[in-house]
């Protein structure tokens, strides 16, 4: 009598998905990394060294992991969510109220500060170990757009909450797109672009404006921050990191000594 | 803002979950004594005559002090809290002598002396008393209604967890990188080359990442049910709450808000950051110390990297999130936030301290009918002491170095001067920022080079 478990390991629909036996042997752990869609990321052998949590502290793990728990509650978190500014602030107060045991938001907005500690201990790694010199520069370039990602997803989900602390802490941040030079209506230089007397740089049509969509953190503002927070920022992350994850690599896999 | 309950109803909230803390440091220090008991690795720490103090007997002395802390704490009453908390005289003394210039030089001037004394601080036992101070440290603190308000909110916390994995990390790698350059000394290849064989990846990998995954999963979880994610009053673009912060990643270029230009502290310095960034592989011209842990290998990388990174990001974080209070005033750690409080002191620029100050006559200004080139002369008159100093700071000093210096020379020879140029740029924008912090503060200094009318400060 074959097992419950080997009868199931011969059925026609487990070999349709899986493809190979369970990965006992050389042969099967290598065909694992192979055959499956997200194992295959990785290589099929790497150097001890090289996974030792010592030397890579498993950050660049963790930092996507973090991503794909953010993508998960945000998800959910949509469901719940308007951004309209008449309903957002009340949206907030029934998930705190209307849930029991809700702790949807607090995972979501911890794993954020998690992602955004996660990362800056990675570049930390990364730079310790030197990993960024040749002919890993490209990749850590990568990665230094890949942080500053990360610290716009995380502001622009600051403001959705619409509550004190979020309008503020985005009316702070933004007041400095108005002082960009050339660009701002405070920064240097606005006042140089003007056609025929006309000012072309006005508080309607500076930088923060373009930020905002409005002169003040407003009802458009929110707006552009969730579009930007919930699709534009992690279509481009992703993007990135699967760049980033390839050239990984690419370039030899992790860095380690000669 | 305190709350309005009174002191003995706050420490009767906190002894709780004090006393469970202090069961935790505890329960540490049991277990790391009996690591060094079992392991037989105990190291002297003190020898005076026939007294000997070994590692393992330290921690039995710690556990049982935080033993008879958290039994004080479940106690609960103020008596017995009294002596769990931080002192007054301590307090005050504390806040007496906190002040922005002392907080960035003992924090850069800490950092440097335990960067060249780091083959004592980075042995194990030393790493684990500093570490169990600091914990004792925050859990007297944390009796204090003032620093308890600060810290436990709920996006504070974050920053203070950030705190202790930093310190670990810092440590755990400025450990290897010492045994690193002691073997490589010895001619033995570093510790990563050991044991360096090829293995595959499952089991070996896939298995640390599902524990990992399964591991920091759990932290979560029991983080989002412990602390509820903060909620204000709806929003209300009437009403400006003071102090109003960016979000805690961004509270250093906001703190760079006091000394620069919005111009220059929001959208060229954080450009320069990311460029500095970007380019550091290409301005590094050091091969050396790839995939390994090391510091004499690239000291010069090693320490400019924490010098950014710890000395100037980290603690300017630190000091707008736990320091800063209304009105964007300094504030003890165990201080009232107090909106009268007002630190804005008249300040003065360069250029008001040469001709006011030094020469004793008025600023130079533009007649009435002066045409655009006199207007301009005037203002370059004005400021051409500032001007002359930035010159001198920006150019003058980075070619001194590289004439001068044997370090900054042999990097010049590699580099090529403008990869130096470049490099030396971004160093001296690094270097500048605590300068002029100390400068404002302690001269009252705000700008190097002042001309309001075109928005050019400095
Ligand atoms: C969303 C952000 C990021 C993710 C998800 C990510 C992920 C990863 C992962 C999984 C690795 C494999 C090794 C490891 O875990 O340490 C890696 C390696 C690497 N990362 Fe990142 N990373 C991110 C951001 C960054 C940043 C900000 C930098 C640098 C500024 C960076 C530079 C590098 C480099 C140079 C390597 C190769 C390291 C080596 O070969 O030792 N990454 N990254």
């Amino acid at each position: 009598m074959p097992s419950f478990g080997e009868s199931l390991r011969n059925s026609q629909v487990y070999k349709s998905i899986f493809r190979h036996p369970l990965p006992l042997d050389r042969r099967h752990r290598v065909l694992v990394i192979l055959t499956n869609f997200f194992l295959h990321l990785h290589p099929v052998s790497i150097r001890r060294q090289g996974i030792a949590l010592s030397y890579t502290w498993c950050m660049g793990g963790l930092t996507f992991f973090f991503f794909l728990v953010e993508t998960v509650t945000g998800v959910l978190l949509m469901f719940y969510y308007r951004p309209v500014a008449e309903y957002a602030y009340n949206d907030m107060l029934a998930l705190r109220d209307a849930t029991s045991m809700g702790i949807l938001r607090e995972l979501h907005r911890w794993g954020a500060h998690a992602m955004v500690i996660a990362v800056w201990l990675h570049t930390y790694r990364v730079f310790l170990t030197g990993s960024y010199k040749r002919p890993r520069e490209f990749n850590w370039g990568i990665g230094v757009i890949l942080l500053m990602l990360t610290l716009l997803l995380s502001f622009t989900g600051y403001l959705l909450p619409w509550d004190q602390l979020a309008i503020w802490a985005v009316t702070v941040g933004s007041n400095m797109a108005r002082a960009t030079p050339l660009l701002g209506l405070e920064g240097p230089g606005a006042a140089l672009l003007t056609v025929d007397g006309i000012d072309l740089i006005t508080s309607a049509s500076d930088a923060r404006f373009v930020l905002l969509g409005a002169r003040f953190v407003g009802e458009n503002a929110l707006l552009r921050f969730y579009v930007l927070h919930c699709v534009a920022i992690p279509l481009g992350a992703a993007l990135l990191m699967a760049i980033h994850f390839w050239r990984v690599r690419k370039d030899g896999g992790i860095s380690g000594p000669l | 803002m305190v709350d309005p309950v009174s002191y003995d109803e706050f420490i009767a909230s906190v002894s709780g979950p004090l006393g469970w803390f202090f069961v935790l440091l505890t329960v540490m220090n049991l277990v790391a004594a009996a690591r060094t008991v079992l392991g037989r690795d105990g190291t002297t720490l003190l020898q005076w005559k026939r007294f000997r103090l070994v590692s393992g007997q330290l921690w039995v002395v710690l556990a049982v002090w935080f033993a008879i802390q958290a039994v004080l704490c479940f106690r609960a009453d103020p008596t017995s809290m009294a002596w769990v908390a931080m002192p007054n005289w301590a307090k005050q003394w504390v806040d007496h002598w906190m002040s922005p210039t002392w907080y960035t030089i003992g924090l850069l001037g800490g950092l440097l002396g335990m960067f060249l004394a780091r083959r004592f601080f980075v042995r194990p036992p030393v790493a684990w008393l500093m570490l169990n101070l600091s914990m004792w440290f925050l859990g007297a603190s944390l009796t204090d209604q003032n620093f308890y308000q600060i810290v436990s909110k709920p996006d504070n916390v974050p920053i203070v967890g950030m705190v202790y994995l930093l310190g670990f990390f810092t440590w755990m790698s400025a450990y290897r990188a010492v045994q690193n350059d002691d073997r490589l000394a010895r001619g033995e290849p570093p510790l990563e080359a050991v044991d360096d064989e090829k293995t595959l990846v499952w089991p070996d990998l896939v298995y640390i990442e599902l524990i990992c995954m399964v591991a920091v999963t759990a932290v979560l979880i029991v983080w989002a049910i412990v602390l509820k994610a903060p909620l204000e009053e709806p929003a209300n673009a009437a009403h400006t709450p003071n102090p109003s912060k960016a979000p805690w990643y961004f509270l250093g270029l906001q703190e760079l808000l006091v000394y620069f230009d919005p111009w220059l502290a929001g959208v060229v310095l954080p450009g320069l950051i990311l460029f500095g960034l970007i380019a550091i592989p290409y301005l590094d011209p050091n091969p050396e110390g790839v995939g390994y842990y090391t510091i004499l290998k690239r000291p010069f990388a090693y320490v400019v990297f924490q010098f950014g990174f710890l000395g100037l990001w980290i603690s300017l974080i630190l000091m707008g999130t736990f320091l800063r209070g209304p009105n964007w005033s300094f504030f003890g750690i165990y201080e009232t936030w107090d909106v009268h409080k007002s630190a804005t002191l008249q300040h003065y620029n360069l250029s008001d301290y040469f001709w006011i100050w030094m020469l004793g006559r008025e600023l130079p200004t533009a007649s009435a009918d002066a045409g655009m080139g006199g207007r301009v002369a005037v203002i370059l008159w004005r400021e051409l002491p500032g001007l002359l100093l930035m010159t001198l700071y920006f150019i003058g000093l980075p070619i001194l170095a590289a004439s001068r210096i044997p370090l900054f020379r042999q990097l010049y020879a590699q580099m090529g001067w403008p990869r130096f140029a470049v490099m030396m740029l971004l160093l001296m924008w690094m270097i500048l920022l605590p300068i002029k912090m100390v400068a404002n503060w302690q001269l009252n200094l705000q700008y190097f080079v002042a001309i309001p009318e075109w928005t050019l400060n400095l």
